[in-house]
């Protein structure tokens, strides 16, 4: 009864969360993409698990995507307070404690990795744990607070759940699993500097070193375009792999063209006309880089339908794939 | 104040404690699903990790005396 009273006084801090609250930890918006590259892996793999495994595969795999977000906002919670982009997170705004974030995030790596073996295999589940690491530790407690090349490294952690879809029905990983890893792993970098360009003011009063604090916004227009060029071979390399084919290649096609021209455009624009216009062009980029992975991973996945495989072989396109 | 006047603290208990039930029931019955699944496809699961005995692969299994 006298806690109850306490707590409606306002007098202590825990026990307020919400169901939603405790949801928003595990950052649902990040499970979103992993649930649907993860399960564009599973389900271009040759080998075909039961609906259920499969189901579960990619429940475990999000999981444990949405328990390093959780053990993100657990060690990020002082500038997730400073940053207006981040400062209604359930940590900053006082709803969930800090140590309720790092216990839901333990618990929940373990679940997933511990869940997934079984469900599975031991390599699709180290593969998880090693994400989970990756983002938790190397990326959130290290890169990203010493080094402007934060989210290049950083990326591969977003980069492993199709590797991990493909690799929970294989049992193994090859080299259609690791140009899936590439595709995601390059498109970081422009995906996240665009969105810097316009945050850049929510980095600099948290001292992030996003490479538009450290080097400007200049270089970073440059590295975009860049990492852009660098992207477009991984992106139509992977049409003349077992995952590609002609559907995908004319999709890549254009998005690679429209997504180049962006970068471009974003690279031969000066500071003043960006603020002019409160960084629409930026603005409409990183929408852009959003359409332009989900494009590639739905036109992979339809090319493992029966329609698009009937498609592959009218057009003989196995005489141009490789691997 | 008494217990019985609806407060915001009680809505969100209740949010809290609706959404842990209906995950872990979703979890049992996940965990049934899969249970299910891995004996009912007959897989020769023996150890770990789907890997499977040698020793009970028609094509591999060395024939008893009589046999």
């Amino acid at each position: 009864m006298s806690d109850i009273r306490a707590e409606i006084a306002g007098e202590s801090g825990t026990g307020d969360a919400g169901f939603g609250d405790y949801v928003a930890l595990l950052k649902p918006r990040v499970m979103s993409l992993v649930v649907f590259t993860a399960m564009v892996g599973l389900m271009v793999a040759p080998v075909h698990l039961h609906p259920i495994e499969a189901l579960a595969a990619i429940i475990f795999i999000a999981l444990g995507a949405g328990a390093s977000g959780a053990l993100n906002m657990w060690w990020d919670a002082d500038i997730d307070r400073v940053m207006r982009r981040t400062a209604k997170r359930p940590v900053p705004s006082g709803a969930v404690e800090a140590g309720e974030a790092l216990g839901l995030g333990l618990s929940l790596s373990a679940l997933s990795v511990v869940m997934l073996w079984l469900a599975t295999n031991a390599l699709a589940a180290g593969l998880l744990a090693f994400t989970i690491f990756f983002y938790a530790v190397i990326y959130t407690m290290w890169l990203k607070r010493s080094t402007p090349q934060n989210i290049v490294i950083g990326g591969a952690a977003g980069a492993f759940p199709p590797m991990i879809g493909w690799v929970a029905a294989t049992g193994s990983i090859s080299i259609e699993a690791v140009l899936m890893f590439l595709l995601i792993f390059m498109w970081t970098p422009p995906h996240f500097w665009a969105l810097a360009l316009f945050m850049n003011s929510d980095y600099e009063k948290a001292k992030v070193p996003m490479l538009t604090v450290t080097h400007g916004r200049k270089a970073t227009r440059t590295h975009i375009l860049i990492y852009t060029i660098l992207l477009v071979p991984v992106a139509l390399g992977t049409a003349f792999t077992a995952i590609g084919g002609p559907v995908y290649f004319a999709l890549a096609l254009v998005l690679n063209a429209l997504f180049l021209i962006g970068a471009f455009r974003l690279w031969r624009r000066p500071e003043a006309a960006a603020e002019a216009d409160k960084y629409a062009v930026e603005k409409r980029f990183f929408a852009l880089s959003l359409a332009y992975l989900f494009g590639h991973f739905a036109a992979i996945l339809i090319e493992a339908t029966p329609w698009a495989e009937q498609l592959a072989t009218w057009a003989n396109w196995g005489a141009l794939t490789w691997g | 104040m008494g217990l019985t006047h609806e407060h915001d603290l009680h809505r969100r208990r209740w949010s809290r404690n609706l959404g842990v039930l209906l995950t872990l029931l979703a979890f049992v019955a996940l965990v049934f699903g899969l249970t299910i699944a891995k004996i009912g496809g007959g897989d020769q699961m023996q150890g770990f990790d789907h890997t499977y005995r040698v020793g009970i692969d028609p094509d591999t299994r060395i024939p008893e005396a009589g046999q």
